[in-house]
């Protein structure tokens, strides 16, 4: 077990230093920079502007700035950001943070009401549950993240019962510790719950045949012909078989989730990775795009790594290999 | 197969958006901002729709009773070119008087009627995911054909790109590459730029999977004797090996153009992609992203509703492409 970890470790590293070279050498081929706006501001003078750019490298070739860029990464030093003017690297662990938080609970949504319809809808082949979880299934595949973010946003305006937008009120710091919670729980609710719908539908269609698949299997006839109850073969026998299949779609379901995740964050103004993707991209503020393309990449990788992981302790033969 | 029929309907109706649509996608009605969709009612054999009263104050409109003009169709109106050549003048239902104007699903901020910004962005919309479709699969079975048969360093090289592509969330590697292309251009090429960034991302999981039907193919027997003719290597790829993944790459193309259309929808939506006064289904939505235009005109949504329908009826001809072309049962 413990090779199979660091083996996939180990393939991890090349896999992030190609993303950030790619999305470095994007950044450099794109046009104007940071400074490009700010040199028509008559007020700034040229000198002035040589001296920034020298100072953040940006005089320089691409792969000469990758370098120290690389080389403070390495430092846990993310760059400064040109246009909020504050470090990058509290930043991003923010943003990260906030971005973690959404995908985190769409993540327990989803697959807490996706794996129980699911069984429900394979137990009960045929009837008119099984019916309604497919149409829900093949509804909720279609819906575009894009409209059920402005309806949620709509839903929020029109009721008054959610936040509309934000991740904590404005008075947050003047709450006391339970409230604090509560705060950030209210604002959590609807965007997690969007991002969870559009997750839920797959998850729950790849459960369901998963389950009808080991259900057809021979030992469970075998154990109905031993007498077993129902619910005994279902959640005993065929269940922890047909869950496997189903921790490899995990990793699909998390690329997902984070592309949801930007649409959904840039929507309902929740302030994570995919926010501050766009607020940089319009400041050109070309280190913090790369470190918030990198950190996402970082996200959807370490997720993979743990379904990975899932999948080994669960399943013994692919540690093996 | 409804999902076919549907899906021939709105691509029908997209190339002849100009007839079918009753205004032009940037005609302004300056004293009708956020116009109620109107809804025709039969009087006698005639559809006629009544006239609208603006309350002072507030884009609120109420319907004036026993003040109608009938709908006629083939009227004239608004000159505008069908298939982009053709000037014509004809469109398939209007009034034919400015007063009595037929806004089925109302107008926008701009005084701009809602379902002919929606029939001209559904050109727009519906082209990009097939032309997406067609170059990425293109470039990802080549690439995945010669990946899967060659094998060695070429296929090493191949499967680490693909890799490093898919393994950046899509929006993410979508918006760094968009950051490449310069603002202010023209629609024309924001058009073009759409299909090059989302086939750039499109055709490594295509090639991934045509690699992986390819190393088993390249074993058959019908390769082998193509090869001993003395076929070049690309011919045997594209020639033999390729046309042999057509019934999986079908239903994956038809199941992957919801993902193109939703690419654009994005961008668009984002305001990186098609730029005003050009429509597009996305950036027709970011007027909704507003909350109190929102509440109040909710039929700014209906891009959102066409996405929909599109998106489902690709769904459908997709789930029933694949259980065609599956053996198994």
């Amino acid at each position: 077990m413990w090779s199979y970890v660091f083996k996939r470790l180990l393939h991890m590293i090349p896999l992030l230093l190609g993303v950030s070279l790619l999305t470095f050498l994007l950044m450099a081929l794109s046009p104007g920079n940071y400074f490009t706006a700010l040199s028509q501001n008559p007020q700034i003078s040229p000198e002035t502007i040589a001296h920034l750019k020298a100072q953040f490298h940006l005089d320089q070739p691409w792969y000469v700035q990758y370098f120290y860029w690389f080389k403070s990464v390495l430092h846990g030093d993310f760059g400064y950001s040109m246009a909020y003017k504050i470090p990058a690297t509290s930043l991003i662990v923010q943003r990260l943070w906030n971005t973690f938080l959404l995908s985190f609970f769409a993540l327990i949504i989803a697959w807490g009401i996706a794996i129980p319809l699911g069984i429900w809808a394979a137990v009960k082949k045929d009837s008119w549950v099984d019916r309604g979880c497919s149409l829900f299934a093949f509804v909720g595949l279609s819906v575009p993240d894009v409209l059920l973010s402005l309806l949620a946003l709509w839903f929020a305006a029109a009721t008054g019962w959610f936040p509309v937008g934000g991740a904590q009120s404005a008075l947050y710091d003047f709450l006391s510790p339970a409230q604090q919670f509560w705060d950030r729980a209210h604002h959590l609710i609807l965007p997690a719950t969007v991002l969870a719908a559009s997750d839920l539908a797959g998850i729950m269609r790849r459960m369901r045949s998963c389950l009808l698949d080991t259900l057809r299997a021979e030992y469970v006839t075998a154990a109905r012909a031993r007498g077993l109850g129902e619910g005994w073969v279902i959640y005993k026998h065929a269940l922890r078989n047909a869950i496997n299949p189903l921790l490899t779609i995990f990793g699909y379901s998390l690329a997902a989730l984070l592309s949801g995740a930007f649409i959904v964050e840039n929507i309902m103004a929740w302030p994570g990775l995919g926010r501050l993707t766009m607020e940089a991209f319009f400041a050109k503020d070309s280190y913090l795009v790369v470190d918030c393309v990198v950190m996402a990449t970082a996200l959807l990788v370490a997720g993979n790594f743990i379904a990975d992981l899932l999948l080994a302790w669960s399943d013994p033969r692919i540690r093996l290999k | 197969m409804a999902g076919g029929v549907i899906l021939i309907v709105l691509y029908l109706v997209a190339i002849f958006a100009g007839f079918v649509a009753p205004y032009s996608y940037d005609r302004q009605d300056r004293d009708r901002f956020f116009h109620p969709p109107t809804s025709p009612r039969l009087s006698g054999f005639r559809l006629v729709v009544p006239r609208y009263e603006q309350l002072p104050g507030a884009f609120v409109y109420r319907a004036v009773a026993d003040d109608t003009k009938p709908i006629h169709f083939f009227v004239h109106g608004g000159e505008y070119k069908l298939f982009g050549l053709i000037p014509a003048t004809v469109h398939l239902f209007g009034t034919g008087d400015k007063n009595y104007p037929v806004y089925l699903l109302g107008t926008d901020q701009f005084g701009r009627d809602v379902l002919s910004r929606l029939l001209y962005g559904s050109q727009i919309s519906l082209s990009i995911g097939v032309v997406g479709i067609l170059l990425s699969f293109t470039f990802g079975m080549i690439i995945g054909g010669i990946s899967g048969y060659f094998s060695g360093w070429t296929d090493t090289v191949i499967m680490r790109l693909c890799e490093l592509i898919m393994s950046i969330p899509a929006l993410y590697l979508i918006i760094s590459l968009r950051a490449t292309f310069p603002p202010g251009m023209s629609s024309p090429q924001v058009y073009a730029m759409i299909i090059i960034i989302l086939s750039f991302i499109g055709w490594a999981s295509m090639a991934r999977v045509i690699r992986g039907m390819t190393l088993s193919l390249r074993e058959q027997q019908f390769v082998l004797a193509a090869r001993a003719m003395g076929q070049t290597h690309l011919k045997v790829i594209v020639r033999h090996i390729l046309p042999n993944t057509f019934s999986y790459v079908i239903v994956a193309a038809t199941l992957s153009v919801p993902y193109y259309i939703l690419g654009e929808v994005v961008l668009s939506f984002l305001g990186v992609g098609i730029q005003e006064p050009s429509a597009s289904w996305g950036n027709m939505l970011t007027a909704a992203q507003n909350t109190e235009y929102l509440r109040n005109y909710p039929w700014l949504l209906s891009p959102g509703a066409a996405i929909f329908i599109t998106v489902l009826a690709f769904n459908f001809l997709g789930d029933g492409l694949r259980d065609a072309a599956d053996t198994k049962s």
